[in-house]
Parts: C-alpha cells; structure tokens; sequence
C-alpha cells in the first residue's frame, strides 16, 4: 500500500455518517412490479424494443439506441411487459419506461452467456452490450470511455474506491465481500486498454478494505492500493486523478488527455463478473440510511424496483420521511415521489426526517470567503450567486462557472446558508440558452 | 401511503455554521481584550464598551423598524462593531460621543451602503476616523491605565515626538501586558493574541491577512525606523498601538476585506506599507486604522483582479 502524492485543493469534512458500513449486503426478493427506464446514462436514451403484453426474460435487451453514447437496457425479471409509458425523472426529464411484473420464476435469456469475442473491438462491442454504466454515480456509459478517441493514449488506470460522500457505504461493501472481483475486474480493464500500471485508490477510513484489496495483489501485478485523505470530494474524478497520480486534467478536458482512465471499484467488479457470465446489468448494490429509515442497511435491488418497495424490504420509515435522495447527500437528487425506480448508477437511497431536511433561510453573504477556501475547483461562489441573483449571467462565465462540479462544498460551508450550487446551476443552464440563441442568430 | 417530499437542490447536507454563531465567537474572542481594558482602564472602559453597543444595537434596530426591513440584530453584527468602536477610543472619550460613535457605524457606514456584507469600509474604524475628525481634541487625550486620569502619551506617541529615551518608554512586559496608554482595547497584546487564537482556532479568521500585515511593519520599521537602515525598534512598533487589535480584529472583518487567500496576503502586505509609512513619516503617530480604511476601499478591485484559475486550467473559455 501507497500513500497520495499529492493533496487537491479545498474540499470539506463532513461527517462520515457510515452506519451501515459492517452490514453485510441483503438480497431483496422479487418486487411487486419494475419500471425501467429507457435513460439512466449520460447520452441518448434508448429506444423500448418491446410492447405491452410481450413476455421478457432476466437479462434480456429491452432498450437500445443506435447513438454512440448510450447504453441499452435489460429486463431484471421474467415477466409480462404491463406497460409502455413515460415517467418523470427528479431533474424534471421525461423519459420512456417499461413496467413489467414479475412472474416469479426468474427464467434467463438465451443471450445470457459468457461474451465470445476475438479481438478488442469484439470486447468492447460485448461490454456494450452488457449495459454498463459508470457505477459510481455520474452513470457514463463504460464502453465509451474505455475506448479513448483516437490520438490518446492511456497510461495509467485508476480505481475509484474513495466513497467520499458521507452515507453511502455500497461500494464499500463491494470491496469487503468481492475483492477478488475487483482486483480481477482491474486486470481486466488493463488488459482492454494495454494500460500497464493501475491503483486502487480507497479512502484511509476504510483500513479493512485496504487490507481485503492488498492482500490479493501479487508483485508483477502492477497494481497498487493507494491511501486517500479522507476528505470529500476525494472521488471526484479530477481530484482522485491528482491525488494519486500528480496529473490536472484540464478544464474542459477528460482524463484521456492525460493519459488517465478512471473507473469505480463496483464498475471493475462487473466487468470481472460479466466476462463470466455474459449476466448484464440489472442489479445494484444500495445503502438505504437516513434519520427516517428504520433499519439503514445495505441491500442488493433489481433494477427497475420501485423505492417504495426497498424502503419496504428495510423495515419502512420510523419517522415521516421528508426528503427522499437517489446517491449521496452531498450530490445526491431528492426525488419527488416514492415510485421513482432504483436506476443502474443507484447507489444509496436516503430517507430523511424533518430535521434533516429542513434547509436553514438565506441570509446575506458575509463575505465570509468559506466558499472560496472549500471550492476543490477554485471558483469564487459568492461572486457568482451575487451576478446570477442580479441576473448578470453572462457576467458569471468570468467567474468560470461552467468549471463548477456541482459537488456541493460551498454550499455546505455557507453560514448564510446561500443557495450557492443552485445558482451554478442556473447561471449554466442560462449561458447554455445564450449560446443556443448566439448559435441560433448567425444562422 | 401519502407522503409529501420535499425537493430542493443539493447538497442535502449543511455544516451548521450561520452568520450568528460567527459574530458569538468574535464577541468570546474580543471578550479577554474586553477584560484587560476594564482591567487597566477601569470604569471607564466598561462604560464606553456598554454605550457604543447599545448606541449600535439600537440604531440597528430603529434602522430596520423605519425601513420596514427584517429585524437583524439578532446576528449580533452591530454588537461586535459596538464593542470595536470601544475598543478603538481613548478612555477620555466623553460618553455622548461615543455613542454619537456608533449610531454614526451602523447608520451611515454600514446601513445606508446596504447593511452586513455590503458596507464598503469597515464601520468601526470609519467611525473613529469621523470623531477623530469632528472631536480631535477628546479623540486624542490618552491616559495612564489606573482608576485617576493621568494624562499620559502612548508609546508610540513617545517615539514620534523623538522620544524613546529610557526612563520614558514603557517596559516591554507592560506593553505586552497592557499597562500602558493607548485606546482601552489595543493595549493589551497577550489579550489580543489569546482571541486571535480562539478565533483561528474555531477557523472564523485565517492568520494570512494578519502575518502579512504585522511582518509588513516589522520589517519596514526594522529598516526605516532608525537612526541607520535595519536598526529601528520593531517590537516597539508591533506591540505598542493599535497593530495587533487591527491586524487581528479590524482587517479580517469579512465584509471588507478580500475573499481570497492571495487577497489578503496583499491586504497585509498593503496595509503593513501603509501603517508603516504613517508612522515613520507622517503626520500622526498611528496608522493602523487610516490604512485598513484605505486598503478597504481597494479590496472590491482586488477580489476583481484576482479571480482564480480553476483547478486544471484558468484560460476563460471564449468569454
Ligand atoms: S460562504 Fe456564504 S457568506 Fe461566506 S462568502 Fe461564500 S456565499 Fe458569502
Ligand atoms: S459546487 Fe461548484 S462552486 Fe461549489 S464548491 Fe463545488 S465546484 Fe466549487
């Protein structure tokens, strides 16, 4: 094991808040019904390739689009498609979905084997094929990055194992209870992309999955296990990159341009297990906590699972919930209604109690200067937040607010509780409405 | 099931710091100086910390009920200036003027330039400068710490006058320890430093700004300050006036000072250049005070010039 290099700028200390950290995942049994959307990837969304009253099989391709970006969907159950219809994401997008009811039997798909292929591009065709989506929360389809644009090329493979928002603990769990996996999945991954050196980088509170990870590496290996501080946003992307390898990835850049591939713990893990088994993705590890969950724990779902029936499967609430979030409390989206669907980037369902979810009134910004000090990206968040309430957007570009993560450490800080992160997101999707309209005048 | 959730933008998770307790933990920081001042001074200074906090609480108050504005007292803003502007008057200071004092901080320095976070200068020390301007007299009789008014001058006073012959100057242990003339807060360094510690230890202020400030004065007063060049009497000039209740207290107040760590790095160092250059050649014996004023006026621009590149890059895309 191997400490950082280097330490990123800013960044906070939240408190970890890891109960459910030592419970070992639970199978949750067959829900009631799934609804599976056609989009839960960055990119296009997928076309439903089945009709109401078909039956489908587990593991069989329901959704798939011809884009490049974009990750096909499959069935978490046999069953009986019930409906084809649109639902309402949290962030306000309306996408496809296909209801299905389960018919118990769990019956899989004849394309359910172990991918053959011969060369590299066959690989990546079948990983394509699997559904597979960064799993560490931003849900980027894996194929794509693995196979960087031409011109690039990639030296070292990073494995986010940071788990730096407080709460979540799913992937920690797959560190304890599948290391082989990992350390295999990573393998995996260097031979995919001829990288020859790759560390698993974890955060120091987590000593026991340090230990798990090292003790199945061998020399000759050429992976590493790397000690983070523990401190958010440690798995950022470009933080993580920086802290164990010295490399900025530039603004506007990927971490292809440094020669860097970066891929969650969980990512490798089913990689390792679909070459295996060709069993593409359709289930999640998730932490279910939160003031208003009465037994936080951690729980394996289908994908598709409705959250009213995980909050369910966990013993349901002991106080009113009033905010439910998908992922961490950090970035996490608070969802408007309990039938939204567990999705594959899902990693942590949290139920929080009046207390917690109450949010403190605005005040005026002091000037205090703790956002600036806690921005891992180096913004000026007052500045901002002051240009877009005056409705000064173009004025916050100066302000590189399009270099704004969205991580959530101003707001955290800000003792007039400002709504820092939302203005970021505002003063973007303001510039994004002039750019479209300056791209709209010249034509 | 029936229940209603709340949405909202991330984070879901806040520190729990607010504006209120800030001020609670400058006003526990300011409380040692508070007690040396009572404890040299004596009545005197307990009297003139109560007026001008009332004097600012109150007119905090009448200010928001006039302009129908939220009530803001209660974020203890105008009591933290209060117990500044106390500390930065002579005891012989007539009590009405002191509290013309500080209606004069909240009114016209701080509300009518838009209250907390937008006043420009910093109340307090705009204030001081106003009743240096309107009672110079009253402003500057200094008195011996004690319970008589002994007329007295400050150390620094001494040094200006050509003094500094032994025998007049204090002792440098009752300089640290504030038994010397001056303002009822600025005499006692030790009191000074035991808030300033609490204050970077609760992480309410970082100590750039006040490094760059007093290691600024100390080394142009190390160099300029004597009969040769490097020969001045520097820890005169760091522990006797107001330098260590300025560096500390009154150019770290947020509203008027910059935002970022380069930022205050160069307030120190500009606020150091300024106190330095009145002392050693202008026409009063103290500085500190005019030149956070004047390195106030600049920081808008400095946080203006010094907008960060972000992490990984900086170039501004196609603005
Ligand atoms: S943390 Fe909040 S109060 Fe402090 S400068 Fe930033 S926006 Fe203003
Ligand atoms: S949300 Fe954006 S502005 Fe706020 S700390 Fe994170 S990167 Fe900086």
């Amino acid at each position: 094991m191997i400490k950082a290099i280097k330490s990123f700028r800013g960044g906070i200390k939240p408190g970890h808040h890891k109960v459910t950290a030592e419970l070992e995942t639970v199978k949750m049994p067959l829900p009631s019904k799934v609804v599976i959307p056609m989009l839960q990837h960055i990119g296009a969304p997928c076309m439903p390739l089945v009709k109401k009253g078909d039956r489908v099989l587990v593991g069989q391709k329901i959704g798939d689009s011809e884009q490049m970006i974009a990750a096909p969907v499959h069935s978490s159950v046999s069953g009986t498609v019930t409906d084809v219809r649109p639902v309402l994401y949290s962030t306000g997008v309306e996408v496809m979905a296909v209801e299905i009811k389960p018919d118990g039997l769990q019956e899989v798909h004849e394309s359910v084997a172990p991918p053959v292929y011969t060369d590299k591009e066959g690989l990546l065709r079948s990983i394509r094929e699997s559904g597979l989506v960064g799993l560490g929360g931003a849900g980027f389809p894996t194929c794509v990055k693995l196979s960087p644009p031409p011109g690039k090329v990639l030296d070292v493979l990073v494995i986010n194992g940071a788990e730096c928002e407080p709460y979540i603990t799913s992937d920690y769990r797959e560190m304890m209870e599948n290391p082989e996996g990992i350390v295999e999945g990573t393998k995996r991954v260097m031979e995919i992309t001829g990288v020859a050196k790759a560390f698993i980088a974890i955060e120091e509170n987590k000593p026991l999955a340090i230990e798990s990870i090292s003790s199945l590496i061998k020399d000759g290996d050429n992976i590493e296990v790397v000690s983070l501080a523990t401190r958010y946003p440690q798995g950022g992307e470009k933080q993580l990159i920086y802290t164990v390898t010295g490399r900025r990835v530039p603004v506007g850049k990927l971490p292809a341009d440094v020669g860097v591939l970066a891929q969650n713990v969980a990512t490798v893990a089913f990689i390792a297990n679909y070459l295996k088994t060709g069993m593409p993705l359709i289930k999640k590890k998730v932490t279910i906590d939160g003031g208003a969950a009465a037994n936080p724990m951690n729980v394996e779902v289908l994908i598709g699972t409705p959250l009213k029936e995980v909050f369910e499967f966990c013993g349901g609430f002991c106080e009113e919930p009033r905010k439910i979030i998908m992922g961490g409390p950090m970035m996490g989206v608070a969802q408007y209604s309990l039938d939204n669907s567990v999705l594959k980037q899902t990693n942590a369902l949290l139920a929080f109690n009046e207390n917690q979810a109450v949010e403190t009134k605005e005040s005026v910004c002091i000037r205090c200067g703790k956002c600036v000090a806690a921005c891992p990206m180096s913004l000026m968040p007052l500045y901002i937040n002051a240009n877009v309430m005056r409705g000064n957007f173009e004025e916050t570009m100066k302000y590189h607010v399009n270099d704004c993560m969205e991580c959530g450490c101003c707001s955290y800080v800000c003792p007039a509780s400002r709504h820092l992160v939302q203005s970021m997101r505002q003063a973007k999707a303001e510039l994004r409405k002039l750019a479209a309209r300056k791209q709209g005048g010249k034509n | 099931m029936e229940i209603n959730l709340l949405a909202g933008s991330s984070p879901h998770l806040k520190s729990g710091e607010s504006t209120q307790k800030i001020m609670r933990d400058v006003i526990i920081a300011l409380l040692p100086a508070a007690i040396s001042s009572v404890y040299f001074f004596k009545v005197k200074a307990a009297m003139l910390i109560i007026v001008t906090v009332i004097a600012c609480v109150t007119a905090e108050y009448a200010w928001c009920r006039i302009t129908k504005k939220e009530n803001t007292i209660s974020d203890m803003s105008a009591a933290v200036t209060g117990i500044l502007l106390a500390f930065n008057l002579s005891p012989s200071v007539p009590i009405w003027v002191a509290a013309i004092g500080g209606v004069f901080a909240i009114i016209i320095v701080k509300q009518l330039f838009g209250g907390l976070g937008h006043n420009f200068v910093n109340p307090a020390l705009a204030a001081r400068a106003f009743m240096m301007a309107s009672w110079p007299v009253q402003m500057t009789a200094w008195q011996k710490p004690g319970w008589d008014a002994v007329s007295s001058a400050t150390p620094l006073g001494i040094i200006k006058n050509g003094g500094g012959i032994s025998g007049q100057m204090p002792e440098f242990w009752d300089m640290f320890l504030g038994n010397i003339g001056g303002t009822i807060g600025e005499t006692s360094a030790l009191a000074i430093l035991a808030g300033a510690a609490y204050l970077v230890i609760r992480k309410v202020i970082t100590l750039e700004l006040p490094i760059a400030f007093i290691g600024t004065v100390g080394f142009m007063t190390w160099m300029l300050g004597g009969e040769a060049m490097f020969t001045g009497d520097f820890v005169y000039h760091i522990f006797a006036g107001g330098l260590m209740l300025g560096a500390f207290f009154m150019a770290t107040d947020y509203t008027t000072s910059p935002v970022t760590f380069k930022g205050r790095i160069i307030m120190g160092i500009g606020c150091g250049l300024l106190t330095s250059v009145i002392r050693l050649y202008g026409g009063y014996p103290e500085g500190v005070s005019y030149s956070i004023l004047l390195m106030n006026l600049v920081v808008p621009m400095i946080d203006r010039f010094l907008i960060p590149r972000s992490f990984g890059g900086g170039a501004v895309k196609n603005a």
